[in-house]
C-alpha cells in the first residue's frame, strides 16, 4: 500500500512538526484566550460573577444584544434566501454587481459602515432633519443598532447558499416546474430542502456575528448605559471602569453564547452527516 | 415563521411599554466623569423623588468630549451635556440646539466644578519627572490622549503650551518648538481620557500620564497609592469643564424643569460635596475648605488669560490644519 501511494502519507517527522504546530497555535490563540476570560471572570468567586451579571445595565445589554439578533437574522435569512435563489438559479443583467454588492460589507470596515448611517440618518444627515420632525429616531436607538448589524451581517447567508444551489444545479426545479409545481411550491418544497443545513449554518454564523460586533454598532450606540449599550459595547465600559470582574464575567456570557452556538454547529453537521448516510 | 414575529411584537411592546413608565433624563458627559454622575444621579433622583414625587430615571452616556459634543449634533438626545470644555457645547450651539447665551444661564461660567492637569507617573517616579521640563528628557514616554477628540487633552497640550511661553518670556516659538518635542516622546493616542488612563495603569506604556486631576486621584484610590503617584507641576492650567441644558431635545421632550433642576443640583452644598469626593475642585467655598487637604495649590492659568477663550484656541491649535495638525507626525523621530 505505502509503496503504491507514497505521497497521500507523510513521513513521521511531517506529521509532528505539523501535528505539534497546529495543536501550540490553536493552544495559544484559542484554548489559552478562553481559559483566562473564564479565570479571570471567576476570580473573585462564582458570587462576584452572578452580581456583575445580575445587574440592570448588564441585563439590558443582554437583552438589546438578543433583540437585534432577533431582528437583523432573520431579516438576513429572508434576503439571503432571496439574492443566493436569484443569483444560483437565474441568469440575469447585473448578477455579477449583485454578488459583488453582497461581498460589500466583508470588505469595508465597520466603523465606516457606522458612519454610513450616521451620515444618512444623523441630524446633519441627508433624511435625519425630515425623521426628527416626524419624530422617529433611528441612530442612537435600536433601528440604527439593528440596521448596522444587518449591514455588517449581510453577506453570511447568501455567501454560504450561493455555492450549494450553484452546485446543485437547476434539473430538480425544471423537472418539478415540468410536473406542474408552481414557483412557490417548487421553491418550499425542492430548492428549500436541498439547502436547508446550509442555510442552518448561515444563520449560526450570522447570529454569532450580530451578537458579537462592536465597531458599526459602537458608532451608532451613543453609549447610553442601560439603553443603547450590547453586550460587547458594555464589555468594553466595565472594562474602562477598572470592574474587571464584571467585564470579563460579560465577556465570558458572550464567549458562551459563541460555544453555544459551535455546539449546535457541530450538533448539525452530525444530523447531516447521518440523515445524509441514511 | 409566524411565531418568531409575535415574539418580536411581544418584545417590542415589552421595550416600548418600559420606556414609557418614567420621566428619563440623558446627561452625555465626557470619559472621567463615570463615577461623578453615578452618585449625582442618585441623590438628585431620590432628591427630586421626595421634592416632586416624580420617578426620575437619569441615564449617562460618556466619551471623548469631542466625540460626545458630535454625537449630540448627530442627534442624540442629549437633555442635558456636561462636556470638558466650552468650545464642545460652542459646537453644539452653532448647530442651534443649544443657546448661545448657554454660558451665562448658569454661575461661574456654567462650570459648576474644577480641575487641572497633573502627572501620574509609576511609584517612586522612577525616571525622576518633576515638571513640564522633564517630560522632553530622553527616554522618557508620554501618555495622553487626542486633542482632535478628548477634551482632556485639548487641556493637556494647553498646559504645556502656558508653562513653555512663560518659562521663555511669552516666546510662542519656543512654545511651539516644546510642545512639539513632548509629542514626539507621545508612543500612542487613544480617544478619551479614560482609554489614556487604562494604557498607562494597566497597559503599563509609557513613563508619565497627563491627566486630569480627578482622573489621577481616581487611579491611585483603584490602583492604591503604592502603585503610582501624582506629581504636581510648577505651573498648570485651571480647566473649566462646563454644563448646559439641550434646548432642542428639552422642549421637545418637556424636560426643561427636570434638566435645570439637574444642574443647578450640582451647585448645591450636596452636589458640591459629591463633586469633591470624587476628586473634582469644589466651587462652594465651605465645601472647598473641608477638602481644602486634598487639593494641592498650583498656580493656574486660565483659558482666557493665556489663550483668549476657547474659540480662538480652538481655531489656533486644533481645528483642521491648526498647530497640532502641524506639529504631530505619527512616527515621525
Amino acid at each position: 500500500m505505502r509503496a503504491e501511494r507514497p505521497s497521500l502519507i507523510d513521513p513521521w517527522p511531517v506529521r509532528i512538526v505539523v501535528g505539534a504546530l497546529i495543536v501550540g497555535f490553536v493552544g495559544l490563540f484559542l484554548a489559552l484566550p478562553l481559559y483566562t476570560l473564564f479565570a479571570q471572570a471567576f476570580a473573585k468567586g462564582v458570587d462576584a460573577y452572578l452580581r456583575a451579571i445580575d445587574e440592570p445595565a448588564a441585563w439590558a445589554a443582554i437583552k438589546l444584544t438578543l433583540t437585534v439578533a432577533a431582528i437583523a437574522v432573520p431579516l438576513n435569512v429572508v434576503f439571503g434566501l432571496a439574492a443566493s435563489w436569484c443569483i444560483a438559479k437565474f441568469e440575469f443583467r447585473g448578477k455579477q454587481l449583485l454578488t459583488t454588492l453582497i461581498d460589500l460589507p466583508f470588505s469595508v470596515s465597520p466603523v465606516i459602515s457606522g458612519l454610513i448611517f450616521v451620515l444618512l440618518f444623523g441630524l446633519q444627515g441627508w433624511l435625519g432633519p425630515w425623521l426628527r420632525s416626524h419624530d422617529v429616531q433611528i441612530i442612537f436607538a435600536l433601528p440604527g443598532i439593528v440596521l448596522a448589524t444587518v449591514f455588517v451581517t449581510f453577506p453570511f447567508v447568501a455567501r454560504e447558499l450561493i455555492p450549494i444551489m450553484e452546485a446543485q444545479g437547476t434539473q430538480e426545479e425544471e423537472a418539478a416546474r415540468l410536473l406542474g409545481a408552481s414557483g412557490w411550491q417548487t421553491f418550499r418544497r425542492v430548492t428549500l430542502p436541498n439547502v436547508k443545513w446550509g442555510l442552518l449554518y448561515g444563520v449560526l454564523l450570522c447570529n454569532a456575528r450580530a451578537m458579537g460586533e462592536f465597531g458599526a454598532v459602537s458608532v451608532v450606540s451613543g453609549h447610553v448605559r442601560g439603553r443603547t449599550n450590547t453586550m460587547p459595547l458594555h464589555v468594553e465600559i466595565l472594562y474602562n471602569e477598572y470592574n474587571l470582574t464584571a467585564a470579563f464575567a460579560v465577556a465570558s456570557l458572550l464567549a458562551l453564547l459563541a460555544l453555544a452556538t459551535l455546539a449546535a454547529k457541530a450538533a448539525l453537521e452530525w444530523r447531516g452527516r447521518t440523515e445524509i448516510a441514511s | 415563521m409566524r411565531r418568531p414575529i409575535l415574539w418580536l411584537a411581544a418584545i417590542s411592546l415589552v421595550l416600548a411599554g418600559s420606556a414609557q413608565a418614567q420621566t428619563r433624563l440623558l446627561n452625555v458627559s465626557y470619559d472621567p466623569t463615570r463615577e461623578l454622575y453615578v452618585e449625582i444621579n442618585k441623590a438628585f433622583a431620590d432628591k427630586w423623588k421626595k421634592d416632586t414625587g416624580e420617578q426620575l430615571l437619569i441615564e449617562q452616556s460618556h466619551g471623548g468630549s469631542g466625540k460626545q459634543a458630535r454625537s449630540v449634533i448627530d442627534g442624540l438626545e442629549a437633555d442635558v451635556v456636561t462636556l470638558a470644555l466650552a468650545y464642545d457645547i460652542d459646537a453644539i450651539a452653532k448647530v442651534g440646539f443649544v443657546k448661545e447665551d448657554w454660558a451665562k444661564r448658569l454661575p461661574l461660567n456654567a462650570s459648576p466644578y474644577t480641575s487641572t492637569i497633573v502627572f501620574l507617573v509609576k511609584k517612586g517616579n522612577p525616571k525622576a519627572i518633576k515638571d513640564w521640563a522633564d517630560l522632553i528628557k530622553p527616554g522618557v514616554e508620554v501618555i495622553t490622549p487626542n486633542p482632535k477628540t478628548s477634551g482632556g487633552a485639548r487641556w493637556n497640550y494647553l498646559a504645556a503650551w502656558a508653562w513653555a511661553k512663560d518659562t521663555n518670556g511669552g516666546d510662542e516659538a519656543k512654545a511651539r518648538d516644546y510642545v512639539t518635542q513632548v509629542f514626539k516622546h507621545v508612543p500612542v493616542l487613544d480617544t478619551g481620557a479614560r482609554g489614556a488612563t487604562v494604557t498607562f495603569t494597566e497597559r503599563g506604556v509609557g513613563d508619565v500620564l497627563l491627566a486630569w486631576e480627578n482622573e489621577a486621584f481616581l487611579a491611585l484610590k483603584e490602583f492604591g497609592n503604592d502603585k503610582f503617584e501624582i506629581v504636581v507641576p510648577s505651573k498648570s492650567i485651571l480647566a473649566e469643564p462646563p454644563v448646559a441644558v439641550v434646548d432642542s431635545v428639552v422642549d421637545k421632550k418637556k424636560t426643561r424643569k427636570q434638566a435645570e433642576a439637574y444642574l443647578t443640583f450640582l451647585y448645591s452644598p450636596e452636589g458640591q460635596e459629591i463633586a469633591a469626593k470624587n476628586f473634582y475642585r469644589p466651587r462652594d467655598k465651605v465645601v472647598a475648605d473641608k477638602y481644602a487637604a486634598t487639593f494641592p495649590k498650583v498656580d493656574l492659568v486660565t483659558i482666557d488669560k493665556a489663550f483668549d477663550g476657547w474659540t480662538k484656541a480652538q481655531a489656533t491649535h486644533f481645528a483642521d490644519g491648526g498647530v497640532f495638525d502641524q506639529i504631530y507626525k505619527p512616527g515621525a523621530k
